[in-house]
């Protein structure tokens, strides 16, 4: 008798692992090959000093690329020297440091310069079915190409630049289905938080998240970083999507990208990086992306989020209650209405052309409400050329906007620039957590049409109102 | 890396779900590009009512007397989630602690826990909520972790077993240093990044200068 097997396909991401792996170690992890490792100023300074002191030398500084963009200003005339005490030094030795290991510098006045994860990608460092390494969290974003991306540590990022791999125990994979398409208004930051929001901020722990699905087939490749941006957020290893014709053009013609026979090989090996039809995922999370309105947070978690036209908890819980302090919120009240002191636009969610296009045209012809201090920050050097040659940052100041340099700017707080005390913020940005844009600072996570829209009314408001 | 073998030490219940790593080290305390110094900073937004005088809030759990300087915290599920700076786990270190509970954690930085010496252990949250019962009971008893026989003895003395995998119990246990091991399979590393870069040579064309 012939014993049939029955074929078990394989996930993208499983695809990816095997292609990557050295060596299965007595220990169960695997030890995966990297292809790019990159490094930013504020937590790879440290890998490369440490590196730097045990002896030890880069395998391959070819495949390595340091970015300055954490704690550089983001002011007009920007120098080494930052608003946060002592931040040159980390800018100073980070690009020493990277001068002596022999790895090239997007420095702060380099014209391809900008956030980690807006450059790589927009550069072509990240391509279809890599590897890639960062001493930062939000390393995922770059899964949106097909690479597999991770954020390490800095101990790890040695580990990475030492040996070119990293020993790893393989995450479970999940597959997060989009099913039908979102309403006008309600964009790829709304579908993510609201995953985050309906699963828990450790939803996705274990996991490798591929995104799938018709909603994530007819997003752009820059709504699919925004949503792997954030499983991060949702617990996640990483976050992937497989890269379609969309991601081929998306990359062809970028500085780093393969040409000529190599452009040719690489499609043709791009074109095998899908799950297969009959891989099994260890876990399924469908979501109907047709029924979401846009999201906002209310309190300081990002699975704190609800539509715009809901309320903040009752209270009940205790972490409930204390975010409901945290935030100045009374348990129930609405989150529309809600007077902001500012808004900001950036980060490596929401920064990039297509984010600051959708924004401004909110913005066109109207006005940020009095008292409101609203910034753009657009997420790389490049991107922000591109969209002052279309206009953009005329509309962005018209309408009342900062339009900052690139960098990560006031996503977060580093001692220097930073939201009023206290005041309530709606942000583009992917952490909601106490203190993180200020002292006291109360975040309310949007995406950038909404962060518009509220910025003109003055108070949290559903964009609906201003783009129907 | 300092190993740890065998540890007691007073306990502290933070049971908080999603404690992120901004609040473990607040951005703005990473001062220097240096391990070091950071302990001053932990938890700096909740420990402080007054962060730039370092001004005490009384109420914060490390501040009470019976739990400062505790090497064992008990905390919530998804903790150390957020950023990847290591810097968490390298002001938990400094500041004493060796050793978190938790129903789980924030990935990247539980790897950092294992570089580090610093030892976490999944448990189930009802479980690590009765530690932190039994330690509020019992606030001048001790909790001891014994990492070579994978058994903690509770405040109240029970014993519990946990499960850690055996990589990371010896890289703690001998204060390995990961780079180091890795390091003596670099010929086999290297033979396969002949054959990939023959493979898959795009890879490898990359811009110079």
């Amino acid at each position: 008798m012939v014993r049939m097997r029955k074929a078990v396909g394989q996930t993208l991401f499983d695809k990816l692992w095997r292609q990557h792996t050295v060596a299965e170690l007595p220990d169960g992890s695997t030890l995966l090959y990297l292809d790019r490792i990159l490094l930013h100023e504020r937590t790879g300074s440290i890998a490369l000093k440490s590196l730097a002191e045990s002896g030890r030398s880069i395998h391959a500084p070819a495949q390595a690329t340091v970015v300055i963009d954490h704690i550089v200003d983001t002011l007009p005339g920007r120098s080494d020297d930052t608003l946060m005490p002592g931040g040159g030094a980390f800018i100073r030795e980070t690009r020493q440091a990277a001068a002596a290991a022999g790895i090239r510098v997007l420095d702060v006045d380099d014209p391809l310069q900008g956030i980690v994860h807006v450059v790589s990608p927009e550069l072509g460092i990240a391509q279809p079915g890599l590897t890639l390494v960062c001493p930062d969290s939000h390393t995922c974003t770059q899964g949106a190409l097909g690479a597999l991306a991770w954020g390490i540590g800095s101990t790890d990022c040695e580990h990475a630049l030492a040996t070119q791999t990293l020993a790893v125990h393989k995450p479970a994979n999940m597959r997060v289905r989009l099913d039908g398409q979102p309403a006008p208004g309600v964009t790829a930051k709304d579908i993510i938080l609201h995953l985050i929001a309906a699963h828990g901020a450790g939803g996705g722990a274990g996991h490798a998240v591929e995104f799938a699905g018709e909603a994530v087939e007819a997003m752009s490749v820059e709504a699919r970083m925004t949503l792997c941006n954030m499983a991060v957020e949702f617990a996640a290893w990483t976050g992937l999507c497989a890269p379609d014709q969309k991601v081929i053009d998306y990359v062809e013609g970028r500085p780093f990208a393969p040409s000529g026979e190599d452009w040719r090989r690489a499609v043709e090996s791009w074109r095998e990086l899908a799950s297969d039809p009959s891989a099994a995922f260890d876990r399924e999370i469908v979501v109907d992306v047709s029924a979401l309105e846009p999201q906002v947070t209310w309190g300081v978690s990002p699975q704190h989020a609800t539509g715009i036209t809901g309320r903040a908890p009752e209270a009940g819980e205790q972490s409930v209650e204390r975010a409901l302090a945290y935030m100045a919120l009374a348990p129930g009240q609405s989150l529309e209405g809600l007077p902001i002191d500012a808004a900001f636009i950036g980060s490596c969610t929401n920064s990039r052309l297509s984010d600051l296009r959708a924004a401004a045209e909110v913005l066109r012809g109207r006005k940020v409400a009095a008292g409101v201090r609203a910034i753009c920050v657009p997420g790389s050097t490049q991107v922000k050329r591109a969209a002052e040659a279309e206009g953009l940052d005329t509309v962005f100041r018209d309408a009342g906007f900062e339009w900052r340099e690139s960098g990560c700017s006031m996503c977060f707080f580093a001692g220097g620039e930073h939201f009023a005390e206290r005041s309530r913020v709606i942000s583009t940005t992917n952490r909601n957590f106490e203190n993180r844009q200020g002292p006291s600072v109360r975040t309310h996570l949007a995406s950038p049409v909404t962060v518009a829209a509220s910025a003109v009314a003055g108070h949290i408001t559903d964009p609906r109102r201003l783009t129907a | 890396m300092e190993p740890l073998i065998r540890l007691t030490g007073r306990v502290a219940p933070l049971l908080r779900a999603n404690v992120d790593t901004d609040a473990i080290i607040p951005s703005r305390e990473m001062k220097l590009v240096s391990k070091k110094g950071l302990s001053a900073g932990l938890f700096a937004n909740w420990r402080y009512s007054d962060v730039d005088a370092r001004v005490e809030n009384p109420d914060f759990v490390l501040n009470r007397p019976e739990r400062r300087g505790a090497a064992i915290l008990l905390a919530g599920p998804n903790f150390g989630c957020g950023s990847s700076r290591e810097h968490a786990v390298w002001a938990l270190v400094e500041y004493g602690v060796r050793c978190i509970l938790a129903p789980s954690f924030g990935a990247i930085f539980r790897g950092n826990c294992i570089r580090n010496g610093l030892l976490p252990i999944v448990r189930p949250q009802e479980e690590v909520e009765a530690l932190a019962a039994e330690a509020e009971a019992m606030p001048q008893a001790q909790m001891t972790v014994d990492l070579e026989r994978c058994m903690l003895t509770s405040p109240e003395g029970r014993s519990i077993p946990f499960d850690i995998s055996a990589a990371d119990r010896e890289m703690l246990l001998e204060g390995l240093d990961a780079v180091g091991a890795t390091l003596k399979r670099m010929d086999q590393i290297r033979a396969f990044e002949a054959a990939y870069r023959q493979a898959r040579p795009w890879r490898f064309h990359l811009p110079t200068g």
